[in-house]
């Protein structure tokens, strides 16, 4: 979409008019880790969700909380707040 | 009824930002500025400006500061010398690429080392690439009326683009001199409320200062080149109608008997004044020559410039900087602004009244009749100075 606009098409000051436009922005392909969730060991106690600085962990089926891959960047700190120790980081050229 | 008084270049500028009722003032003192943000935290402690002063740890805080200010719609004042200026440079981009029309004035100081309070054009020259329209007072009277011009064409909604206004650092700022200050009235007639188009706010949400991937900045910086040329009509217009309400005309390049001169002397800034003198008694000795001076410094003011030279047979420019292996700046800049015109004058250099030392009326004789030999014969000297001592050697090469 970018590599369409011309200078025309700037806005003054480059500023972006559309609220949440960060949303269709892939900051999931920087991610050299990811989180991977033990649902045994998790206590649900949505401490990952309240952290994640890119609002990248959402709630999902059953009461666990999971990480959207589209735009989780893999920082780690879920795994570094889960005091049940049930997120693993794992490279992501692991299977 | 206006009134006439004596006043300091620093607080003639301080006056213009009262009477121009800004709305945050966020400055960070250093010699020669100091007397500016002093006079304007007076003004609001004693509760003759309603404005937030934000008293800052650094120029790079107090520019920031008024950047975040501007982005909620506020008119913005602030002021530095010489190394303030430097330590803010990160942020002099950044207030011209995302457009907020911050007003500042420079009181123009020498950089280091070896360490000088005084005054030169070496900060000024340092930011000729940020993107601000720039402009050069003469006298303390301009010192007010451009700091009030500037808000008016900086908060244009055509332009909205930062102003910086250069004052020789103590030669102006800390002078006195008469200033004739405007009814608020006609102050309030010349200068509207300013709107921000795109101030933020909760009820509507967007993003300034948005990251420009490769596939984005180029655009993004010609829209920049584009929006900062096309602010010379505002410019013009601005000036245009600040003489029809206050009576004083401003232009992009101030001419001084250049009417058939075959010499041209060009000055910037306070200089200019002392360099009349030296013009009229050369002209009372039925010599061709008359003197200009750019008040508009960015956008380079090509049309008038070309204008007003282009029958000189001679035009001498005297800088107050040297661009370390290249020069005196402003003389590569005019130089360059003629290379393709015909009849073009030759054009000349000297360089001279650098970290605050004195220009005299000889002085300026000199880099004339200096200036002339030059034209006629060349120069076989690295660098063509006044008033610096021992002999110059040749080029180096």
């Amino acid at each position: 979409m970018a590599d369409k606009l011309t200078w025309k098409d700037m806005e003054v000051g480059n500023i972006v008019t559309e609220a949440g436009s960060a949303s269709f922005r892939r900051t999931g392909d920087w991610r050299t880790e990811r989180p991977i969730l033990d649902k045994e060991k998790c206590i649900k106690c949505a401490l990952c969700w309240i952290y994640c600085p890119d609002v990248a962990i959402k709630p999902s089926e059953g009461g666990y909380y999971e990480a959207d891959l589209y735009y989780c960047k893999g920082c780690g700190i879920c795994a570094r707040i889960c005091p049940a120790e049930a997120i693993m980081m794992t490279e992501e050229e692991e299977k | 009824m206006s009134r006439r008084v004596a006043l300091e270049a620093s607080h003639a500028a301080a006056e213009a930002a009262r009477m121009a009722d800004v709305d945050v003032i966020s400055a960070y003192p250093i010699t020669p500025q100091t007397h500016i943000p002093e006079r304007l935290a007076e003004m609001v402690a004693d509760g003759e400006l309603n404005a937030a002063y934000i008293p800052v740890e650094s120029e790079h805080s107090a520019l920031s500061a008024c950047l975040g200010a501007a982005a909620v719609g506020a008119r913005t004042f602030t002021a530095t010398a010489g190394q303030g200026l430097e330590l803010m440079h990160e942020v002099v981009y950044v207030a011209s690429s995302m457009r907020y029309p911050v007003v500042m004035t420079v009181c123009n100081r020498a950089l280091s080392a070896p360490l000088s309070v005084w005054g030169d054009h070496s900060d000024a020259m340092a930011v000729r690439d940020i993107g601000w329209i720039q402009v050069f007072c003469q006298n303390n009277q301009e010192a007010f009326d451009l700091t009030l011009w500037a808000f008016r064409v900086g908060e244009d909604p055509k332009v909205l683009l930062p102003v910086m206004i250069h004052i020789d650092g103590f030669h102006l700022s800390h002078v006195t001199e008469p200033v004739i200050l405007p009814e608020q009235e006609e102050v309030d007639r010349f200068l509207p409320r300013f709107h921000y188009p795109f101030a933020l706010d909760p009820n509507r949400p967007m993003t300034h200062g948005a990251f420009g991937p490769p596939e984005i900045y180029s655009e993004a910086k010609l829209a920049q080149e584009v929006a900062f040329r096309n602010s010379k009509a505002v410019i013009l217009r601005g000036w245009r109608e600040f003489g029809d309400i206050f009576g004083r005309y401003y232009h992009p390049v101030e001419e001084y008997r250049t009417e058939n001169a075959e010499t041209l002397f060009l000055t910037m800034g306070s200089f200019t004044e002392t360099a009349k003198i030296v013009i009229d008694a050369r002209r009372g000795k039925g010599e061709a020559i008359g003197l200009i001076s750019l008040r508009l410094w960015r956008p380079f003011p090509f049309e008038e410039f070309r204008r007003i030279v282009k029958d000189a047979k001679i035009l001498i420019v005297f800088d107050r900087c040297i661009s370390p292996g290249m020069g005196g700046p402003v003389f590569s800049e005019v130089r360059s602004a003629l290379y393709d015109e015909e009849p073009r004058p030759k054009v000349v250099g000297l360089i001279g009244g650098l970290g605050g030392r004195d220009m005299s009326e000889k002085d300026f004789d000199y880099v004339i009749s200096r200036g002339g030999e030059i034209a006629e014969k060349g120069s076989e000297k690295m660098l063509e100075t006044v008033g610096i001592r021992g002999e110059m050697v040749g080029t180096g090469e």
